[in-house]
């Protein structure tokens, strides 16, 4: 009884938050309902930044860190630059694939 | 007021998530949709190193420890940008694979550096007691960005050939073994049922485990089926974002985490779809490890194979009418798209019609092949898709396949028992003359045999794809 109760607590502080979620499902299914098959891999490249947004979290984690902490600042210090990683070279290489495509469209 | 700006910043990331989602899907708009979700990243990192607080106690502060974060975006960018910019084509697919381990393993540290953030809260504060979703949000975190890095690091050593395909006896269980701990000991440290002083333990057990799974579940499935798995790592990493969006509140963390992930399964979807394969298929099926019933019921099927002579292909392709080049993953391999547009130009002097015909799923990523020739200035409208290469098909004199293997294979049309039974297939047979170039008769990388090597119409040319071309060129050239 007490686990359900702290579960409805749960859905109930994060219920926007949840709403998000669901509706962010539906979105990402509907926008990428049809897509011409030269494009997945590019597409399955952009995504790939896209999720690099993670790198928001590692900026939390590191900016709140305390200055004597130093396993937290060491590791929040790895997390940015792996998420700094993902983030621009995601985007980096993404641009160089469609690069390619956008010569091939001119001709 | 700044509280304000930084929801406004996060709002407009998500749009330019959603748009250039939306705008990556066509192929006159895919660039622009790149920039526009850079830019909306852009925004929502700076607006967080410079507007985000957090509760400290009884105030709202801002971030610190500026010269370590940017030193560290530094840091990533310009390794970012390099790696991203000096990159071959043919190596783009495993370089996304690294990016996306990258991604999951930020999720992970993420979470793993909260952890010891709440055990600290604790310690000083015996009464606190973390939230069942606080745990949840952060075990899940972990769990999903450590299979995903180490699914993803497995999958670069595959694309790049540094790790072989391997299928562990009875793989299967093992990995149904290890994901129910890895459930046990989630739901032990979620719901704090775990002893105090155990939690640490669990905690870093479940990580063990997950990394476990993530090379387990990535080892043995064959190389043509990477992208894939790289798109269903992606959408996982996706989910692990999502949970950090969970953990601090952050609307464009859960917005860009699950519209990757959702976005990510279905075009992990397409992508089976495409092959003619289901993602179960893909995934237990696990075709391309080495299965020794496979191969000892099709060894059956082989007979001898004819070679053919350089001069004689030489031949055989200026004075026929028309050829079609089909490319694979070889051509990628050999760097030979370059000498292929020479000889293509060679023989349209002789005045030889030449089309290229592109499997969608040739090489080792979908339209790897149109990036490749596309390199090598290759007209557009050369490049035939599938079904019109195939209606062409019987009106060419030679075909010329240049390290295309599964592609062709005749087996995914009539052999029922063939595990690409079903995928589309190219249908060389019907051209009057078929030259395979390979560099031995290896069979390719889904690990099967090729019965067209075999039959009568088909004539074998062994060599590497760059040097057989630069010797067909000089050959035609001298002719």
């Amino acid at each position: 009884m007490e686990a359900l109760k702290q579960i409805a607590i749960i859905f109930l502080q994060n219920y926007h938050l949840i709403t998000v979620v669901i509706l962010s499902i539906f979105l990402g299914i509907e926008v990428i309902s049809r897509v011409p098959s030269v494009l997945h891999t590019p597409l399955m490249s952009g995504a790939n930044a896209i999720h690099g947004v993670v790198i928001i979290g590692a900026i939390i984690v590191m900016g709140k860190a305390p200055v004597d902490d130093y396993l937290s600042l060491i590791l929040g210090f790895l997390a940015v630059i792996l998420g700094t990683l993902n983030v621009v070279g995601g985007f980096v290489v993404t641009d160089r694939m469609l690069e390619m495509f956008g010569k091939k469209k001119k001709k | 007021m700044q509280a304000v700006l930084l929801q406004l910043s996060y709002l407009i990331g998500s749009v330019t998530f959603i748009l250039g989602l939306k705008m990556l899907s066509h192929p006159e708009t895919a660039r622009k949709g790149n920039t526009v979700a850079a830019v909306g990243m852009t925004l929502a990192i700076f607006a967080t190193i410079f507007l985000y607080k957090y509760r400290d106690g009884n105030q709202w502060v801002g971030l610190h420890n500026y010269l370590w974060i940017f030193l560290a975006l530094v840091i990533g960018s310009v390794v970012g940008t390099m790696a991203a910019k000096k990159v071959k084509m043919t190596a783009m697919p495993e370089l996304v694979s690294l990016f996306n381990g990258m991604g999951g393993a930020c999720a992970m540290l993420i979470s793993i550096v909260e952890y010891n953030h709440l055990l600290h809260e604790m310690e000083k504060n015996s009464n606190m007691h973390p939230s069942i979703g606080m745990m949840l949000v952060i075990v899940l975190g972990m769990m999903i960005g450590t299979v995903s890095f180490a699914g993803s690091v497995i999958a670069w050593g595959k694309l790049n050939g540094r790790i072989k395909d391997k299928t562990i006896p009875g793989g299967q269980m093992i990995n149904f073994l290890i994901l129910g701990g890895v459930i046990v000991l989630g739901v032990m440290v979620i719901g704090g049922f775990a002893d105090q002083s155990m939690i640490t333990y669990l905690f870093y057990g479940i990580a063990l485990l997950a990394a476990m799974y993530g090379v387990l579940f990535v080892m043995p499935i064959g190389g043509a089926d990477m992208p894939v798995v790289i798109s269903l790592l992606n959408s996982f990493t996706g989910c692990a974002a999502a949970f950090g969006g969970f953990l601090y509140g952050n609307p464009v963390m859960l917005t860009g985490g699950i519209l990757v992930g959702s976005a990510g399964t279905i075009l992990t979807i397409l992508m089976c779809t495409a092959m003619n394969r289901s993602l179960t298929n893909v995934l237990v099926g696990s075709f391309g490890g080495a299965k020794p019933g496979a191969a000892g019921g099709e060894a059956k099927a082989q007979g001898s194979y004819k070679e053919i002579s350089l001069s004689d292909s030489a031949v055989i392709m200026a004075y026929a009418q028309k050829v079609m080049i089909i490319p694979g993953y070889g051509l990628a391999v050999a760097q030979a798209q370059h000498i292929c547009h020479e000889l293509e130009k060679v023989l349209e002097e002789k005045g030889v019609g030449v089309v290229y015909g592109i499997h969608p799923v040739a090489g080792r990523m979908p339209g790897h092949m149109n990036v490749l020739l596309a390199e090598a200035d290759v007209p557009y409208e050369k490049l035939l898709e599938m079904e019109d290469a195939n209606d062409q098909m019987g009106s060419t004199n030679v075909v010329l396949i240049l390290g295309a293997n599964d592609v062709v294979n005749p087996a995914a049309k009539d052999d029922p028992s063939s595990p690409i039974y079903g995928m589309p297939i190219l249908e060389v047979e019907k051209a009057e003359h078929v030259i395979v170039n390979k560099r031995s008769m290896k069979p390719g990388y889904a690990g099967i045999e090729n019965e067209l090597f075999f039959r009568p119409k088909t004539s074998m040319l062994f060599g590497d794809a760059k040097q057989v071309l630069q010797k067909l060129v000089a050959e035609l050239k001298s002719m």
